[in-house]
């Protein structure tokens, strides 16, 4: 085995140099000139100030929002570092929920969510989205039933119609890719957006 | 389960196989040593790298140094990442100033990694810091990859050569996977993936004022250089803690779909690699089908049970399947796939939370790593570990004719047949051993965050997922401990070391034999009826193994579920 030490030593530290020095920072160069906005975090600014990435779900709690879908990321409890408090849609710690099928945690968290949502649109089944965490925590979509179902609360804190508010969800859409992959969505900070564009702030 | 659902998964397919030819004849080109289309650009650097090293990349191994150079480079790998961990917190591209990773942490991330497994103690964006994810992990990526990929190219030249001492040399074979194989399909594929969206910074992690006037801390960094050697290599270990379901980390249906492909794409391309090598692709073909099937059966099982969703939750009234712990832009059909292929694979990264599965659903990934992951299986270490059922199998159908079994005009004697059985059953010792312990002692019994069945299915799948060298995990078992650190981490060496070794002795073994003529009295290796008996002896090995540990964690669990009952922590 010996012999082998310059082999394994030289050969380890040069491929180390390339794979793990030149090929992460010719990428990032590379990445930084041909798509500098997204290889920067797609950040969405406005007036000037970073209001949040388009790829990154944020905490919506306000009647005069749409809400994205309930969110199972925590940070570090300010009064003791060593437990963990809930904080939704923390950018900096994500997480899913991982609890199982027949965790009682679960289904009592769903079942208080589900009659929450039935109390405010009673005319509408409830969308199992919104009612399920996701698995980074940092879902930037709903469904777009979630977003209808959510249409007779946003537009009534607005003061707008109703068929207004539905239209703007509509507009917002996104489809599957190329038709076939993925699933329908609405991404929320965008709605809420071009919400706060339609309103006037 | 829906059209659209199949039709991706159709699709998917289709692109996998598609990919399957050109990729192996490529590969065998350059593990064969002889020109290719890179070869203008690379050779220079390769033979650059031989100088420097000491190398001539002529002169072959036999098994045995081949073995130790496979050791030897392992045991460096893990001292720099180590070091790397641990000396982290002083050294640059550190903006979010991560502490030096704890020594049982670096110790489990260490093994994590260069046994290709990357199971996640750590949680990236609040762990690690840049340095750390790229030349700790990202160069682990791709070294402990390019191993595999050897390893399982030894193999295959011990079946194609006759009456030789030699394998093939190591240092040529890990160089030139990496040059040749990985890093040209990694650099516009890193490209892609920043194009949809994946981050490529080194800046620090960017604060936001959300809508509603909150703080909200953003962590980017060099995500995409990462992710692409961590799918392509099957090694899985996620740049953020919730891995390919983080929108950074996988932002679209279409970086999803190319990052499935490339999950499979080089270990489905090594079957064609072995049909060349051993004159005669109908062999690969026959490997690949017998994957084929066992694949799309796990794919039908899983996608079927999270369609059908939670009986608990849907006796709330709920439809529209189990979306707990799933992402909207994937839904269900590409989530449960995913799942699949990610343990089909040993590949481990995951776009959903398995522990958020249904019962079913989350048994299938399970009973792929079982199975030691010779679904398509990891880079190259699918292939042999396929190859060592192959063995079995063969050495099967001779007892049941009374012949000595041959496989490829090889025979197969005692020697190749107990080393199988070695590779084979150093699984279950690890998987079934580390949870025995686990279930007893207090150290292991705090880790499950849920309870009841799901409680033992948690432990039971992480040190599967340890032993197999996959990395997904049941995320809600507290890992980063002492006791789940160290245990997991000689779950992982042995997983790794303990199959590799007895495959080089087979390789060594099988090189130094003669060819004999196939005869009227030969077994033919390609047809259906080869296929159904490797499909069986898998399933049979698998079933006998593992179905009692199966029935205590998620068939328990569905029955429960089915009956309407619950589990609270605490109670």
């Amino acid at each position: 085995m010996i012999t082998q030490l310059r082999p394994a030593l030289v050969l380890l530290t040069a491929l180390t140099v390339i794979t793990g020095l030149a090929y992460p920072f010719a990428m990032t160069g590379l990445a930084g000139v041909m798509f500098p906005a997204r290889a920067a975090g797609s950040l969405i600014e406005r007036d000037g100030k970073v209001v949040g990435s388009s790829l990154i779900g944020q905490s919506f709690t306000g009647v005069n929002y749409f809400h994205g879908r309930p969110s199972a990321t925590t940070a570090a409890d300010p009064a003791d570092a060593t437990k963990t408090v809930p904080a939704p849609y923390n950018a900096a710690n994500s997480s899913g929920s991982n609890l199982g099928p027949t965790s009682a945690a679960l289904a009592e968290r769903v079942k208080g969510d589900l009659d929450a949502l039935k109390a405010e649109n009673a005319g509408q089944p409830v969308p199992v989205d919104l009612v399920t965490t996701s698995g980074s925590g940092l879902d930037p979509d709903i469904s777009p039933d979630a977003a209808l179902f959510q249409v007779p609360r946003v537009a009534k804190a607005r003061n707008l119609p109703e068929d207004k508010v539905r239209d703007l969800v509509t507009g917002q859409v996104e489809g599957r890719t190329l038709g076939l992959l993925g699933e329908a969505r609405v991404n929320v900070l965008a709605l809420n957006l071009a919400l706060d564009g339609l309103a006037g702030r | 389960m829906t059209l659209n659902g199949w039709i991706q998964i159709a699709l998917y397919c289709a692109v996998v196989l598609a990919l399957v030819k050109p990729l192996g004849l490529y590969m065998t080109r350059v593990f064969n040593g002889e020109r290719t289309l890179l070869s203008p650009i690379i050779a220079p650097v390769e033979r650059g790298l031989y100088r420097v090293s000491g190398i001539d990349a002529r002169q072959e191994q036999h098994w045995l140094a081949y073995t130790g150079a496979v050791i030897l480079f392992h045991i460096l790998g893990f001292a720099v990442l180590y070091a790397i961990l641990r000396l982290q917190a002083v050294l640059p591209f550190n903006p979010a100033e991560q502490a030096a990773v704890a020594p049982d942490l670096a110790f489990n991330t260490s093994a994590s990694f260069i046994t290709n497994t990357n199971w996640q103690s750590y949680g990236g964006e609040t762990t690690l810091s840049y340095l750390a994810q790229m030349l700790g992990l990202t160069h682990q990526n791709f070294l402990s990859a390019a191993t595999g990929i050897a390893v399982a190219v030894a193999l295959i030249r011990g079946f194609a050569r006759a009456s030789t001492g030699t394998i093939g040399s190591f240092w040529v074979d890990v160089t030139r996977a990496t040059l040749y194989v990985l890093l040209p399909i990694c650099i516009p594929y890193t490209l892609f993936l920043v194009w949809q969206g994946m981050p490529q910074t080194l800046g620090a992690y960017v604060d936001a004022t959300t809508l509603e006037g909150a703080k909200q801390t953003i962590a980017v960094g060099p995500v995409a250089s990462q992710v692409a050697i961590k799918m392509l290599g099957t090694n899985g270990g996620g740049f953020f803690n919730a891995n390919a379901a983080h929108p950074f980390e996988n932002p679209t249906a279409l970086s999803n779909f190319v990052q499935m492909v490339s999950i499979f794409v080089i270990g489905a391309a090594l079957t064609n690699v072995f049909g060349r090598m051993v004159g005669d692709e109908r062999q690969g073909w026959a490997i690949l089908a017998a994957m084929g099937v066992l694949f799309l059966a796990g794919v039908f099982v899983t996608y079927w049970a999270e369609t059908n969703g939670s009986s608990v939750l849907n006796s709330f009234g709920l439809t529209g399947g189990n979306m707990e712990g799933k992402e909207t832009r994937f839904g269900i059909a590409a989530s449960a796939l995913f799942a699949v292929i990610t343990t089909a694979a040993s590949c481990g990264a995951v776009n959903a939370m398995h522990d958020s599965f249904t019962a079913l659903g989350g048994m299938i990934p399970l009973i792929n790593m079982q199975l030691g992951e010779i679904i398509i299986g990891g880079v190259g270490a699918g292939l042999y570990g396929m190859l060592i059922f192959v063995i079995v199998a063969i050495f099967v159908a001779g007892l049941m004719v009374g012949r000595t079994p041959e496989y490829l005009g090889k025979k197969i004697e005692a020697k190749e047949v107990k080393m199988a059985m070695l590779g084979i059953l150093c699984l279950p010792l690890m998987m079934l051993g580390g949870t025995a312990i686990a279930t007893v002692v207090s150290a292991g019994l705090a880790g499950p965050a849920n309870a009841g069945p799901h409680g033992f299915s948690e432990i039971l799948y992480a040190y599967t997922s340890a032993a197999a060298n996959n990395g997904s995990a049941f995320g809600g078992l507290t890992a980063n401990t002492l006791f789940y650190n160290s245990t997991l981490a000689i779950g992982m060496l042995v997983g790794r070391f303990f199959v590799k070794i007895p495959v080089l002795a087979i390789a060594g073994s099988l090189a130094a034999k003669k060819t004999i003529p196939t005869s009227a009295g030969t077994f033919p290796t390609h047809g259906g009826l080869f296929i159904g008996l490797l499909v069986g002896v898998i399933l049979i090995v698998g079933g006998l193994t593992f179905f009692p540990s199966l029935a205590l964690g998620p068939i328990v669990e569905h029955l429960a579920g089915a009956a309407g009952q619950t589990f609270a922590t605490g109670g």
